[in-house]
């Protein structure tokens, strides 16, 4: 192995494998960690502050717990956990990239950090540009005219985007029933679809894994309302025909939605207004390397042409002739989507990233995140089957299939091996329509040594005893967990316990 | 600037060289040259590290942040708590900030087993038996209460407080164009919602305290809700729940809230975190995702997300939820707060906030011309009119350094100002307070 692998993780502090107890078992009756201010407040009783129908008896049950313990405990549980800062992630369509430092501490300001989202607009002038510039550094890289900062996902920007669709429509006389996705979509999408009252009819890929252009024609009418897309789509393949597509969509009166979740790929090398998208989302947490925290909060910024631009969710920070930032809300908005302003600390981190990108930076971003994905695809030709064998965007899909034939080496059984070599697992079975699906994206922040020790891993791995690896992992806090049981005996807190 | 691009140039050339091709621009050669952006993009260069931090710098001056110069008593949603060192430094690890959605559990056990302390704290606090691992705000946790309470009943109307926060009734009806839900509003009548009998709604929202601060009538929610065979859905204060009876005790079906005041800062609005909890029956109906307890292959203790089958990605577009991405980050901030506080803790914070809050009210009552929105009991906020209006006040306040509080707009009284009183604020501050008030509301 070499040593030099900048991205493994094989070192990890991990000082045993004996599970973490819970808070509640680490909790001793009478012990508290917290420490309040001194107020001089008159020590009214609880019985003078509130009605007696309405005063709980005993206090919530918490947990009793030093600071001591509380901090060891959280600080154990941060040891059993993988992350961007340990090493390489290359799950496929997550793009989780290492995010710089500086973001945090951007984000971090007092000035930031602290102010009240319903102070008045003359006190929250600092923020009130900032958003707007992002909203504007946003549009500049999508191609597009304006966009709302409230989603606070990449979900709930679909959904911002299907309703900005219903809008439009249903001005036009006729909100409409379908949208059309390909059957290579991620799972938001159609139930994205689903709860913007729409229906989803499905157009199958070609054999070059993109939109099937014929198929996507015959299923286009007056009924349909818009397209779905991914571009580069989930296959990590640049649709080609999106020109073609988007004249089709448009002359049945329909608009064109991008899913943003591959947008790092394109970033100044080309842009979705420029391929005829009406409507565009964008996750912070993947393009703009703001943190994923374990599973959120993200930041699904919807981005729109011109002649949506009056219906987008409101308030939005606009510049006045005064030379001050206020809240307006467009003309014919849909409404508001978030309780504020969008996960506005998250928006910051991103602006701090694009400052520090730049232009010039990004275009570097996509570059590089363009050539690791090829140059690991071309490491692992010959090794696993690549069903769609051309070159490929920010990332690709691979496929155990002639491994499992031949030996029962399954894609989730690389999955597990890998995290014994110290990676993270890519993201496995999907898209759905690859059969054992290894979908892999290095990122740009990935270093040629970290994709060396990679390849070499992930080659290893193929060569290696398939009984071997379906007892893998056996290196990590615990080993294949049980899925099966978790779901039939449910037990989702402390106190299901029997 | 690109300095996160580790690659040298010689590396550059290596790369693609075992790809056979001489330049980056061949990457891109499956992009339409139409499309191809000529120029690149139209943006400034990047930024050096300081550079770029004196740029963030210069936009946070340009606001007024709560604090001694901006005493904060404004809340709506929206709140000035502690956010104790221990929460700062533990919950913010890089290990918890940079890591994905624990989709391989044998490197995941951390957030997993953070997350399912999480969901266990959030039942204790709702008196529900099932949490999820949480949602993205207040709003969208309402959202998907009725999402689950539409599904559930296969009725489409539900009964819709006045006394739920504005901003959130605003994010129902956004989302009802989608779903085709129909919302009926309950008047608040002296601060309590007066519900209409005549329909057999899905559901009956309301918030606990309201949004004016005043404790509902949750025993009489219910049994409307018995009567039409609706469900009741609470939207709950995560810290009035320490001395409040929990939603729980007044039998509600489904718990939401906004969990901000525990662990995070005011971020103007975001990140914050979308409490929900539930009645185990509903659990098959669960937005989102879900920690459960298992064993891994030796037998020995782990955690895992469960009932999969809900989720979005599985469902596709039978899905009734498509939440993927939620606020892990923030739910384990949470935890660490409410385990820090503790049982005691937490009973001793709602107990100063209702303190601080009837301290504070008692006086500016006493001020003439100040008049309570309402007589109904409140908790931690309340409602006043005054004689002029709620952003005159507010602007006059900021001179005198106070954030005074939330106007109130058209809805409730153009007059009307929500003031908001947490653990944090001294006598002194409130002196100052409530003598400020009295010079400008003149």
């Amino acid at each position: 192995m070499s040593p030099s692998a900048g991205g493994r993780a094989t070192s990890a502090p991990i000082m045993g494998r004996d599970a973490e107890p819970t808070l509640f078992e680490l909790s001793s009756p009478g012990r508290r960690a917290a420490s309040f201010r001194t107020t001089g407040l008159p020590e009214w009783e609880p019985e003078e502050l509130v009605p007696g129908g309405h005063l709980r008896g005993e206090p919530a049950p918490i947990a009793e717990i030093s600071e001591r313990d509380l901090v060891a405990h959280f600080t154990r549980l941060s040891h059993r956990q993988y992350s961007v800062d340990l090493g390489a992630y290359p799950l496929g369509s997550c793009t989780m990239k290492y995010n710089p430092k500086l973001c945090d501490d951007a984000a971090s300001l007092p000035g930031l950090a602290d102010v009240h989202p319903a102070a008045p607009a003359a006190l929250t002038q600092g923020w009130m540009e900032l958003l707007a510039e992002l909203e504007q550094a946003l549009c500049r890289v999508t191609g597009m005219h304006a966009a709302t900062l409230q989603p606070p996902a990449g979900a709930a920007g679909e959904l911002t985007g299907l309703l900005l669709m219903r809008a439009w429509h249903t001005e036009r006389g006729n909100p409409r029933h379908k949208i059309v996705i390909p059957d290579s979509a991620h799972g938001t999408n159609p139930a994205s679809v689903t709860l913007g009252g729409y229906e989803t009819v499905t157009v199958p890929s070609d054999h070059r894994g993109l939109v099937d252009v014929a198929a996507l024609r015959e299923r286009l009418d007056d009924d349909v309302a818009g397209i779905m897309l991914t571009n580069p789509n989930t296959l990590g393949l640049f649709e080609e025909d999106i020109a073609e597509i988007a004249a089709a969509v448009h002359e049945v009166g329909g608009l064109l939605y991008y899913d943003g979740a591959n947008l790092n790929a394109i970033l100044g090398v080309t842009r979705p207004g420029d391929m005829g998208f009406d409507i565009v989302h964008m996750n912070l947490h993947k393009t703009f390397a703001v943190p994923h925290g374990g599973g959120g909060p993200g930041a699904g910024p919807v981005a729109v042409s011109e002649r949506l631009a009056p219906y987008l969710p409101g308030p939005r920070p606009v510049l006045g002739d005064d030379g001050a930032y206020a809240w307006q809300t467009p003309s014919k908005s849909i409404g508001r989507v978030h309780s504020w302003h969008g996960n506005a600390l998250a928006l910051a981190r991103a602006y701090s990233y694009i400052l520090a990108n730049g232009g010039d930076g990004l275009r570097r971003v996509a570059e590089a995140a363009v050539l690791n994905a090829n140059w690991l695809r071309t490491r692992l030709r010959g090794i696993y089957d690549l069903p769609y064998d051309r070159p490929a965007m920010h990332e690709f899909v691979a496929s155990t299939s002639t491994l499992k034939k031949g030996k029962g080496l399954r894609a989730l059984d690389v999955a597990k091996r890998l995290l014994e070599e110290g990676f993270h697992a890519p993201t496995v079975y999907f898209p759905l329509i690859v059969d054992e699906a290894l979908m892999i994206e290095p990122t740009e922040t990935e270093s040629l040594q970290t994709l060396e020790a990679l390849g070499d891993a992930l080659e290893r791995i193929a060569a290696g005893d398939a009984d071997n690896a379906h007892h893998a992992p056996r290196t990590t806090p615990v080993r294949r967990v049980d899925e099966a049981r978790a779901a039939r005996q449910l037990i989702p807190t402390w106190d299901s316990r029997e | 600037m690109g300095h996160y691009v580790p690659h040298t140039d010689a590396e550059i050339v290596q790369m693609l060289t075992f790809l056979g091709m001489s330049s980056l621009d061949e990457l891109f050669a499956s992009v339409p040259e139409v499309l191809r952006l000529a120029g690149g993009l139209d943006m400034a260069d990047g930024l050096s590290e300081p550079d770029t931090l004196d740029a963030m710098e210069r936009l946070a001056e340009r606001n007024r942040r709560a604090g001694r110069e901006l005493v904060c008593f404004a809340g709506g949603g929206a709140y000035d708590h502690e956010v104790p060192s221990t929460v700062r430094r533990v919950a913010f690890r890089s290990e918890f900030v940079t890591a994905y959605t624990p989709y391989q559990p044998e490197v995941a056990q951390g957030v997993l087993q953070a997350l399912f302390e999480y969901q266990t704290l959030l039942c204790r606090l709702t008196g529900m038996e099932v949490a999820n691992a949480s949602l993205y705000d207040g709003a969208s946790a309402c959202v998907e209460a009725v999402n689950l309470a539409v599904s559930a009943t296969g009725r489409q109307t539900v009964l819709l407080s006045d006394g739920v926060n504005p901003n959130w009734r605003q994010v129902l009806e956004t989302f009802a164009a989608g779903t085709g839900h129909d919302y009926i509003r309950c008047d608040v009548v002296n601060g309590v919602t007066r519900w209409p009998d005549d329909v057999q709604p899905a559901a009956l929202l309301v918030q606990y305290p309201n949004y004016l601060g005043c404790l509902e009538d949750l025993a009489a929610a219910r049994q409307l809700a018995d009567k039409t065979g609706a469900l009741l859905l609470v939207a709950f204060d995560p810290v009035a729940a320490g001395l409040l009876h929990s939603p729980g005790h007044f039998g509600a079906d489904v718990v939401v809230g906004e969990g901000q005041p525990f662990g995070t800062p005011l971020s103007f609005g975001g990140p914050y975190l979308g409490l929900f909890a539930c009645k185990r029956d509903h659990v098959r109906r669960l937005p989102g995702r879900l920690v459960g307890e298992t064993v891994d292959a030796d037998g020995r203790r782990a955690y895992v997300t469960t009932l999969r089958t809900r989720e979005q990605d599985i469902r596709r577009e039978k899905a009734s939820s498509n939440v993927c991405t939620n606020q892990t980050l923030i739910a384990v901030a949470c935890a660490v707060q409410l385990a820090w506080l503790g049982t005691e803790g937490l009973r001793e914070l709602a107990v100063r906030c209702a303190r601080g809050t009837r301290y504070t009210r008692e006086a500016l009552l006493a001020i003439d011309g100040v008049e309570p929105l309402s007589d109904a009991a409140v908790f931690r906020e309340f409602a006043v009119t005054t004689p002029t209006s709620g952003d005159v006040v507010v602007e006059r306040m900021a001179e005198e350094g106070f954030l005074a509080g939330v106007p109130l707009g058209d809805e409730y009284g153009e007059r009307g100002l929500l003031i908001s009183v947490t653990e944090r604020r001294t006598r002194d501050e409130i002196d100052a307070f409530v003598a400020a008030f009295e010079k400008v509301i003149r």
